[in-house]
């Protein structure tokens, strides 16, 4: 039943095309979503930021410590965002009028949802490199070589996709604009609990096995380690990149599942 | 205005069919269509046969189940029973052909209203897989046809609402499509907007295309249709030419409408088998709107020496089969419908 292998290319193509279209005339919704980051950032390195790093430090307030702790977790949390637009916007193609025209065409059915995904994921590394822009300028100073730069930006990429393909799927089972905002907040809670503001260590006991073990730390860990040369540890360096494979298994199948089944309305 | 009618509720159930069951020159052909949402069965076994190259027409109140049809019928959900095979291909296990065959414009707008007509139509093409070149040219050919260039550049949310319509239709012949499913294409589009399209249709069908329309302008499956199906509860009531149809249904009279008391009794009892209606001072003559009937009835009138202030004659039309046809459902008690639809001689 799938068209031919160079019709779906074509078809994912058209979709992408269709999506960055989209978010070119509306950047409204991406933007609002980066605000969060950035905001955090600031707050915390100019406001919070004394008592963060002696906290970090052991009792010296050093800011440009804290601010090289931070970034990488910031980062993180931009993508956790901008996923959290990806499952608004096909929340809410989905109640466009044009899905049901789609449906009934001789296109690749998945090229509507790898449009997404794909436009998704190239608007998240725009808007990673503007966060990071922000971070050099207020004092971020990573000493990665260039093959650590490469494999910085596939984590961030590895961590966008498996993200967006679970926002995908919140979008598709949401229904409306609200709803998969609502559904998607406890992913992007998710960076709140994790190393990306404090290291583990300094969290309660209870706690720490949570936050050391859930997807976001240990991408920020190798992320951190990857831009700033600390210790990565092979655990964390595996545990992201499986937990970047397993999400986005889940939510591909998911999101697949979801769509091939009849419509709404 | 209370015209009281001797209309005959006819719960028809015949059927005047002629269809052919042979599957080439087929363009559709379903049977045994069921689907129920809930308890509710929308369609209770249907059977659709459209022959290439013409209009069929499916008529039905509201609710009577055309979208649903319409939508099983173009891949879009599922029936719960039933056959069908549209341009030879089975609907559910050659889809994707299906899909490659027809072009579908729905009752709700399905357009995209973020980004500009012309794009939407860009869009199409992409995704029929049209060269670029070819693209271009189909969509800056069916903009032009459908009256949309000046607005082509302008995002399609803030379209009119029959601009939005003819963008939708437009957007269904890009690919060329040689089946079209149009659930109620010309609503909400101005008389000229809707000759256009009538005409479009036309030359559509002179092409060679087939063309599956539902619709609530009678008129419309009047003059477009070479087969018309009504559908109400779930089954298909009536199948026939316009003709056919309207020969289902008495209707035919010529009305004569009195100011004068005193004249419209006399002419009362100088006619023979009318239907009065007193308040109104109308008088019903039953007539096939001929010329010779039409004389005799003025020969009466002479003859008696009355002069009825207004004549005029009604033909059968669609809308006289619709009511009686689906009466049980839309319930149109006697209105003025069938009364404006007169025409004036
Ligand atoms: N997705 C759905 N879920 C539940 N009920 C539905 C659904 N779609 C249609 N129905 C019901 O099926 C019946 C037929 O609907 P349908 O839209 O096919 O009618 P229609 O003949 O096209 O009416 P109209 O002239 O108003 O467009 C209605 O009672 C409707 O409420
Ligand atoms: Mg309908």
């Amino acid at each position: 039943m799938s068209a031919p292998a160079s019709h779906a290319l074509r078809d994912n193509l058209t979709m992408l095309r269709r999506n960055l279209l989209h978010a070119r005339r509306y950047p409204s919704l991406t933007l609002n979503l980066l605000l969060t980051p950035v905001i955090l950032l600031l707050l915390f390195v100019y406001v919070f930021g004394n008592v963060m790093s002696a906290g970090l430090t052991g009792g010296h307030a050093d800011r440009s410590e804290y601010v090289a702790y931070l970034v990488p977790g910031i980062l993180m949390l931009t993508v956790a965002m901008t996923s959290l637009g990806t499952a608004v916007s096909v929340a809410t193609d989905m109640t466009e009028g044009i899905m049901a025209r789609f449906r009934t065409m001789a296109i690749s059915r998945a090229s509507v949802l790898i449009g997404h995904v794909v436009g998704s994921v190239i608007q998240t590394l725009m808007a990673l490199v503007l966060v990071l822009g922000i971070g050099l300028a207020i004092g971020f100073r990573p000493d990665a070589t260039p093959l650590e730069w490469l494999a910085a930006a596939g984590l961030m990429a590895l961590v966008s996709l498996a993200l967006t393909w679970l926002a995908v799927g919140i979008g598709l089972i949401s229904p409306n604009a609200e709803g998969a905002s609502n559904i998607g907040t406890p992913l992007v809670m998710l960076p709140f609990l994790s190393s990306a503001f404090v290291p583990v260590d300094a969290m309660p006991g209870w706690f720490r096995w949570f936050a050391e073990y859930q997807p976001f730390s240990p991408a920020i860990e190798t992320l951190r380690g990857l831009l700033l040369g600390t210790e990565i540890g092979t655990t964390n360096a595996v545990l992201a990149v499986a937990w970047c494979a397993g999400m986005t298994l889940v939510g591909y199948f998911w999101s697949k599942a979801r769509f091939s089944r009849e419509p709404r309305r | 205005m209370t015209t009281k009618q001797t209309k005959q509720t006819t719960q028809t159930t015949q059927t005047t069919q002629t269809t052919q069951r042979n599957e080439p020159g087929l363009a559709i052909a379903a049977t045994g269509l069921h689907k129920a949402y809930g308890d509710k069965k929308v369609l209770d076994g249907i059977d659709l046969h459209v022959p290439t190259g013409t209009v069929f027409s499916l008529l039905g109140p509201n609710g009577a189940g055309k979208t649903t049809a319409v939508n099983i019928l173009s891949t879009l959900v599922p029936a719960d029973a039933g056959q069908a095979r549209i341009a030879g291909h089975d609907l559910v296990a050659e889809a994707q052909s299906v899909r490659a065959a027809i072009g579908v414009t729905g009752q709700f707008s399905a357009v995209d209203g973020l980004i500009t007509g012309e794009e939407n139509m860009l869009l199409m093409a992409d995704l029929n897989h049209l060269s670029k070149q070819e693209g271009r040219r189909v969509t800056a050919d069916l903009l032009e046809r459908f009256d949309l260039v000046d607005a082509a550049r302008k995002p399609a949310s803030t379209y009119s609402g029959g601009m939005k319509r003819r963008l939708d239709i437009a957007m269904t012949l890009v690919g060329g499509p040689r089946i079209i499913f149009l659930d109620e294409p010309t609503t909400g589009l101005d008389p000229r907007s809707r000759h256009t399209m009538w005409q479009i249709i036309r030359e559509l069908v002179s092409g060679g295309t087939t063309v599956f329309l539902t619709t609530q302008y009678l008129e419309e499956a009047d003059q477009l249709a070479d087969r018309i199906a009504v559908l109400d509860g779930g089954r298909i009531v009536a199948e026939g030419s316009a003709e056919e149809l309207k020969r289902l249904v008495p209707g035919g009279h010529v009305r004569l409408r009195f100011s004068d008391p005193v004249a419209y009794e006399r002419a009362a009892t100088a006619l023979r088998e009318t239907t009065r209606d007193d308040d109104a001072l109308t008088l019903q003559i039953p007539s096939d709107g001929s010329q010779r009937e039409l004389r005799a009835v003025l020969d009466w009138l002479d003859a008696a020496g009355v002069e009825a202030d207004e004549l005029s004659v009604h033909t059968p039309d669609l809308d006289d089969v619709f009511f009686a046809l689906t009466a049980g459902t839309a319930a149109p008690a006697t209105t003025a419908a069938t009364a404006t639809k007169e025409t004036a001689r």
